[in-house]
């Protein structure tokens, strides 16, 4: 994957290359597996509100740990709610972490330091590279875990202050707290091993000659970040994106797990695990810890093997 | 060669420093008063402002941090929240102890069935094994500890009483079984990964075609020209899993019940522990940076035709 050279792949018959690549990867039985596990995953917890038989917290005192039946499919948890439905839910919770990192850390972040790393060397490089060597040296779940425990109560002033200054309530009843600081942490991470795959590429293609007639003509340096390189530089970006998707899905559970993530009574996969992976629960009802392991299980899974599906149809080299 | 050594040596310093500066603001940053936890219910203002003082608080952020770096050189961590009177150091001596029996037994899992079972999904290229390898490698390389720990508790302790649940014994004991084994499934995979990619690429080299062609015996084909070229970037791969088994011992030992420092750390943070996590935090960046370090000279070592500048 980061041997990928990025070179001018010819398109034949008119079509883009997008549009090859893409016809190609649904030829793949483990593509389109993974495609359809995460549709159905992410899909079900976007609309949470409406495919979900029951809430999140509705509680049903008279059908407690129920095994899974007609009316609950998955049966209920220690205060009679439909773990169907809090799954369901859990998905919405990682959905909105998952892609609030990924956008703002990897994408956002990470492409941008990468390719003015790349294409402007000498300083800003030095820089970025060094902060991102940084970042490197920690562990990263220590890091992330230290962030989310001490930044949280910070957070949360400031989020109360806005509510009080603004009379906008509910903030922190809805959670959003727990949603800033594991995003926050979780994008602080991400963003580097993107930026150091967009700057290997850049620094590859910022030599040919289309980029240096771009510059004869005179334009502007984001028109030639964005317009010329970012374009040649996306299919490695799109693999790692896919691989990293996974890996911050899971981090979410991890938090969640430890208790430093999101809180109850918003709903977690990591919530819903820690809940029921007690050996007590584990002997009398596996049917708590199944479900939400099966699902992070599988949605984890289905990304990476999305990337690598990716990778095989965007990187041939890189086999 | 010795450079580069040196130049990451002297580099070296700055990176820890930031490290630990990061890991100390933060923690001094963290909720939490030392100095209301220490009182208690003896607090007034003046007590409070007069233990201020006395644990020098009070002082700039950096000058707190020098004092702290030079007493933890010493030896000295400070001393822990939650157990008043208990030196963070005696707190975490014994524990990364076990921490590391742990991670070792983890790691021979890694290797002991990583390296035989990427070696047979490249020589059975192709067919249904290879590919239920790869694939069963893609699915234990990305899936968390705690995904796969409550699925091993339910079968081997829960159903089949074969295994005990938690504690620890020591290395020698059917405990370590469970958890060494969690934590070493994702090296599995990732080491077999790597093994099967490498062997594959020196399988297809001129010079192991030149050796069987002249007549050598398959056997000492493979052991004096695949396997010891393969190993290469295989050696280099157990400095790297070092991450793995840093954020599996968190979790692993949390639900084994380990006493090691993984647990420690979870624990620390629960209690708002902060010279605790301070401590831990820091040591496992100073492990962390020099095994990346160690690693890359070894790379260099093993592999002549890479030059650093």
């Amino acid at each position: 994957m980061h041997k990928a050279q990025a070179v001018a792949i010819p398109t034949g018959r008119g079509e883009s290359l997008w549009l090859r690549s893409f016809r190609k990867l649904l030829r793949k039985p483990k593509a389109v597996f993974a495609l359809v596990v995460i549709l159905l995953l992410y899909g079900s917890g976007l609309f949470a509100h409406w495919v979900a038989p029951y809430g999140y917290n509705q509680q049903d005192l008279t059908a407690v740990r129920q095994p899974p039946s007609a009316r609950h499919w998955l049966g209920t948890d220690g205060v009679g709610r439909d773990i169907l439905s809090r799954i369901i839910y859990s998905l919405r919770t990682n959905l909105i972490i998952t892609a609030a990192s990924v956008l703002t850390g990897s994408l956002l972040l990470g492409v941008t330091l990468g390719l003015l790393s790349g294409y402007l060397g000498g300083k800003v490089d030095s820089l970025v590279m060094r902060i991102g060597e940084l970042f490197t040296a920690f562990p990263g779940i220590l890091l992330v875990i230290l962030m989310a425990a001490t930044l949280k109560p910070r957070v949360l002033e400031l989020v109360r202050d806005f509510e009080d200054a603004t009379g906008i309530r509910g903030l922190v009843r809805w959670g959003i707290v727990d949603y800033f600081v594991v995003f926050g942490a979780l994008a602080a991470f991400s963003w580097i091993g993107m930026a150091r795959l967009v700057r290997g590429q850049v620094l590859s293609l910022k030599e040919q000659a289309f980029v240096e007639s771009a510059r004869a003509m005179g334009a502007s340096l984001w028109r030639i970040l964005l317009v010329h390189l970012l374009p040649n530089a996306l299919p490695p970006v799109i693999v790692s994106v896919s691989m990293g998707l996974g890996a911050i899905a899971g981090a979410e559970v991890v938090l969640s797990w430890l208790g430093i993530g999101i809180q109850p009574p918003v709903p977690s996969l990591g919530n819903m695990i820690w809940e029921g992976q007690s050996i007590s629960v584990l002997q009398k009802w596996p049917h708590m810890l199944l479900p939400p392991v099966v699902t992070v299980a599988l949605l984890i899974f289905a990304w990476n093997l999305l990337g690598d599906a990716l990778n095989d149809v965007l990187n041939p080299k890189a086999r | 060669m010795l450079v580069y050594v040196a130049r990451r040596l002297l580099w070296l310093p700055v990176l820890l420093a930031s490290v630990t500066f990061v890991t100390f603001v933060l923690g001094r940053y963290g909720p939490g008063d030392p100095v209301q936890v220490r009182l208690g219910t003896k607090y007034t203002p003046e007590a409070a402002a007069r233990l201020r003082r006395e644990m020098g608080l009070d002082r700039p952020l950096l000058v707190q941090y020098v004092d702290y770096i030079r007493k933890a050189l010493q030896g000295n961590l400070g001393e822990s929240y939650t157990y008043p009177g208990r030196s963070v150091a005696s707190l975490i001596g014994k524990k990364i102890w076990v921490s590391a029996q742990l991670g070792f037994a983890a790691l021979l899992i890694g290797v002991a069935l990583g390296i035989p079972l990427g070696l047979l999904a490249a020589y059975r290229q192709g067919t249904w094994l290879d590919t239920a390898l790869v694939s069963g490698a893609l699915f234990f390389y990305s899936m968390p500890v705690f995904i796969t720990a409550p699925f091993l508790i339910l079968v081997f302790a829960v159903k089949l009483h074969l295994l005990p649940t938690s504690g620890w014994q020591g290395l020698f004991s059917p405990h370590i079984v469970m958890p060494a084994l969690v934590m070493g499934l994702p090296g599995v995979a990732g080491i077999g990964r790597l093994t099967r990619a490498s062997a594959m690429e020196v399988l297809g080299q001129d010079y192991v075609r030149t050796a069987r062609a002249k007549g050598l015996p398959e056997h000492l084909v493979q052991s004096r020209h695949v396997l010891r070229n393969a190993m290469i970037p295989i050696a280099t791969v157990i400095g790297f899993s070092l991450a793995g088994l840093v954020e599996g011992a968190f979790i692993t030992e949390t639900l084994f019940g380990i006493p090691g420092i993984g647990r420690l750390a979870v624990d620390s943070i629960f209690r708002r522990d902060y010279p605790v996590i301070t401590a831990l935090t820091m040591i496992f960046a100073v492990a962390f940076v020099l095994a990346n370090l160690l690693v890359d000279i070894l790379y260099a070592f093993l592999d002549p035709r890479i030059r650093y500048r």
